[in-house]
């Protein structure tokens, strides 16, 4: 987040990542990538890339394999729609929360 | 044309927003901001494209951008076109006018109409949700006929306005069509329309799940039906020229399209629609469809 600066003669904004706070909050479920069937990772190189070009959230990193920023992504699910192997996996957060045991949320 | 894998890795956006989830505005801003290098300063009206922008002091662009009053979105841009014009800065960056269709087609429509009339130098980009989102789905002069908003509970009567015909109609120098869901689509045309002068006018299909009732991980092929279908339809008009372009050059070519129920099936806002209703947007898609190839074939010969 930015700090107000009165100095300022125009209310004026800086550019921040999470400006509606870790909208990760917002998720019901969440995008879990199995390599073995992803397309980059099978032809070892940055091939596909389709669930970062249709991310509209920019939560998905390019590379083989693509990577999810989880801090940020609303789980909308269109990275599991787009994908032309299946690769992603669209599972309840209750259930990926017990599996991870506390890992990265 | 570019391939989606190609696309320039530099963001001019950042993630953790306030839009929806699955909203595609997100996908179509991306590539637009990518086409122009995110050598733009933008002005936006009250839309949802203000929730992306964000609320002071922290925004989720890197481009400079202007909120302004709701009709006069394209007068701003003609200022800030006439300002970099007097300082020697206009080769520097594009004036991106970015308003929704309400915005565009209803509120925003004189300011537009006037700023063509003049060929003021900037970018116009309607994305098309198809009614007033921001607020709530109201119906908009963009909203297809049998959509049912908060404003026609039992469907919209009439059809949208064809806002690149009006365009088209000032004789300015680009006007295009494309959806949010064509990210390379929308990245080729609006790296074309970076290289003209003049007002280009782009209009941007963007699918929304919480106002078209559909679920958020189905924006894009949803999107993407919408243009199997020939509702929404992907050209480009320079120079007069007319030309389809992407998944619509594809369709003409295949000369074989969906049937427009398979669409309007995907999504809650045409539930209870009667067959005859349908039919008839059926019946409305084919016509300018056939219209559409007409001047492509018309296009290919000048």
């Amino acid at each position: 987040m930015g700090t107000r600066d009165c100095q300022h003669q125009i209310a004026m904004s800086s550019p921040a990542a999470g400006e509606a706070g870790a909208t990760g909050d917002w998720r019901t479920e969440r995008p879990v990538l199995d390599p073995a069937l992803c397309l980059a990772q099978k032809q070892e190189k940055e091939a596909c890339q389709l669930c970062w070009v249709y991310c509209p959230d920019l939560c998905i990193a390019r590379g083989v394999p693509p990577a999810v920023l989880l801090t940020y992504c609303k789980g909308c699910g269109i990275c599991a729609e787009v994908c032309p192997t299946d690769a992603i996996a669209m599972v309840p957060e209750r259930e990926s929360a017990a599996a991870a045991a506390g890992g990265a949320r | 044309m570019t391939r989606l894998v190609d696309l320039p890795t530099q963001e001019h956006m950042l993630p953790g927003n306030r839009a929806c989830a699955g909203c595609s505005l997100g996908i179509g801003l991306r590539s637009i901001l990518k086409a122009l290098d995110g050598k733009a300063v933008m002005t936006v009206p009250a839309s949802c494209l203000t929730v992306i922008g964000g609320m002071y002091p922290t925004s989720s662009v890197t481009v400079p951008w202007l909120n302004v009053a709701f009709p006069g979105c394209a007068a701003a841009a003609a200022g800030l076109a006439a300002g970099l014009r007097a300082t020697g800065r206009d080769r520097e960056m594009t004036v991106l006018a970015m308003a929704g269709d309400g915005g565009t087609a209803d509120i925003g429509i004189q300011a537009l109409s006037g700023a063509a009339e003049r060929n003021d130098d900037f970018i116009y980009v309607c994305y098309d949700n198809e009614a007033y989102m921001n607020t709530g789905t109201q119906r908009s002069g963009l909203t297809p006929a049998g959509a049912r908003t908060t404003t026609t509970m039992l469907g919209k009567r009439e059809n949208p306005k064809d806002m690149c015909r009006i365009m088209e109609a000032h004789g300015i120098p680009y006007v295009a069509s494309t959806s949010a869901v064509f990210p390379d689509d929308v990245y080729d045309k609006l790296a074309r329309a970076r290289t003209l002068r003049g007002l280009r006018y782009v209009h941007m299909n963007t699918p929304c799940p919480s106002g078209w009732s559909f679920e958020p991980r189905d924006s894009v092929t949803v999107g993407q039906l919408a243009v199997d279908t020939g509702l929404v339809v992907l050209f480009e008009v320079e120079g007069g020229v007319f030309r389809l372009t992407g998944r619509s050059k594809t369709l003409a070519k295949r000369g074989k399209r969906p049937p427009v129920a398979d669409y309007l099936a995907t999504q809650g806002r045409f539930k209870g629609m009667s067959p005859e209703a349908a039919t008839e947007i059926q019946r409305w898609v084919d016509g300018r469809w056939a219209e559409y190839l007409r001047r492509d074939a018309a296009g290919a010969t000048t």
